[in-house]
């Protein structure tokens, strides 16, 4: 792991997004720009769009207007087939409830994005052992996630969106769930690490606190977004 | 802050000279703002006026300051007193973004913009104390949290104020 500054060059840039689901527009003409290692914090009222942003950006959702460049490659032309496929290679994802599937253990949990991209199982473990110790819970390895804390839990999913070094990670409210003192602490070992991978991190929050591990933010109103970077 | 107090609490654990007073008060209170000798001697006078401490030896030698303090039981009191007693909260009424927002609106100017701008301001200072937090210890990380909370709320005011201000907007011009 070594140690990355933010690169001046967009890694993902969106332009005119919109989307609507049935009557009601989520998303109308909002401008994005991520550059590569930076940590932005998406912020903005309820239902004013956020979730719908980070969905599009990430190949989610498809937007129904707009455009969506990611590393040269127009995301929004790619087949559902790529953009799966992309998500498991260059992103990872960390939402407000650690979606960690219960039948497995930690360690099988944080393994699985490997082990999708064909890795094999004993390398696939050590890998995600190495990223759990990282985030301070190798302890919970043969645990299901049943048996562990919600601050646990998300330190287990902020270890499987690492695994895979992602260039991106897509995290949703990811202390929401989470007491302050949890909540801190999933944001110091998120943000760490990505620094430290120079993967670049979209953080949708509400909270300041949270919004304040980030390098600058973006406020979405109404389905639009203010981006002063966005111009750069 | 109440400087005496804070002095006199630190003089429980054992005499000290007005020069360890200082050392132990930056060490631990005065992080931002360390005080001035001026500040130490003049409020051990105070304090030496009031019978709250005692000089108890006066050592020879180099240096501006050396006697050798001593909390009394009426320090003792005075300290105890303090610590019971809540401090007031401020309610901060009539805050002066209140009142740029109010006649933002007032003359028509941009009253979101405003809201905005300060808003990237207190992210900004935010972002200082917790990388400050990050890097300091536990005493750094509380006084850095009570900062953070302080600015959450205003932030918090301050999107409350953003979803109102076309209701805002109609009274203040009515």
């Amino acid at each position: 792991m070594t140690g990355a500054q933010p690169s001046r060059v967009p890694l993902l840039r969106a332009t005119g997004l919109g989307k609507t689901y049935g009557s009601t527009p989520a998303l109308a003409g909002a401008d994005f720009s991520l550059r590569a290692g930076e940590v932005v914090a998406v912020m903005g009222p309820s239902g004013s769009g956020k979730s719908t942003l980070l969905h599009c950006l990430a190949g989610i959702v498809r937007p129904d207007t707009g455009t969506i460049i990611y590393d040269g490659r127009e995301l929004t032309a790619l087949s559902d087939t790529a953009r799966s496929a992309l998500r498991r290679t260059d992103f990872g994802f960390v939402f407000q409830f650690g979606q960690l599937v219960p039948e497995l253990t930690c360690v099988e949990n944080v393994a699985l994005p490997l082990r999708l991209n064909g890795e094999k199982r004993k390398a696939a473990e050590a890998r995600a052992v190495e990223w759990m110790a990282r985030l301070e819970v190798d302890d919970t390895a043969a645990k299901r996630p049943g048996e562990i804390s919600g601050g646990q839990g998300q330190r287990v999913a902020v270890a499987r969106a690492l695994a895979t070094s992602p260039r991106v990670i897509f995290a949703d409210e990811p202390t929401g769930a989470l007491d302050s003192l949890n909540g801190e602490r999933v944001m110091r070992l998120l943000t760490d690490a990505s620094r430290d991978t120079g993967a670049a991190v979209v953080l949708v929050t509400h909270e300041a606190r949270v919004a304040a591990y980030s390098d600058r933010e973006i406020v979405v109103r109404d389905g639009s977004v203010r981006d002063a970077e966005w111009a750069v | 802050m109440s400087i005496g107090h804070t002095l006199l609490g630190l003089l429980e654990s054992g005499p000290r000279h007005g020069y360890d007073l200082k050392r132990a008060f930056d060490e631990r209170f005065g992080h931002d703002r360390p005080l001035h000798y001026g500040q130490v001697y003049s409020t051990m006078s105070r304090l030496l006026k009031n019978g709250l401490v005692v000089v108890e030896g006066v050592e020879a030698g180099g240096g501006p300051e050396r006697k050798r303090y001593a909390i009394t039981e009426a320090g003792i009191t005075d300290v105890a007193a303090w610590l019971a007693t809540p401090e007031k909260p401020e309610p901060y009424l009539q805050s002066t973004l209140y009142t740029k927002v109010v006649l933002a609106l007032l003359t028509g100017r941009g009253a979101a913009d405003i809201l905005d701008t300060q808003r990237s301001e207190h992210l900004r200072l935010m972002r200082e104390l917790t990388r400050r937090k990050k890097d300091g210890d536990l005493a750094d990380q509380l006084i850095c949290d009570h900062a953070l909370f302080h600015l959450e709320a205003d932030l918090r005011w301050l999107e409350l104020t953003a979803a109102r201000l076309d209701r805002l907007a109609e009274e203040v011009r009515r």
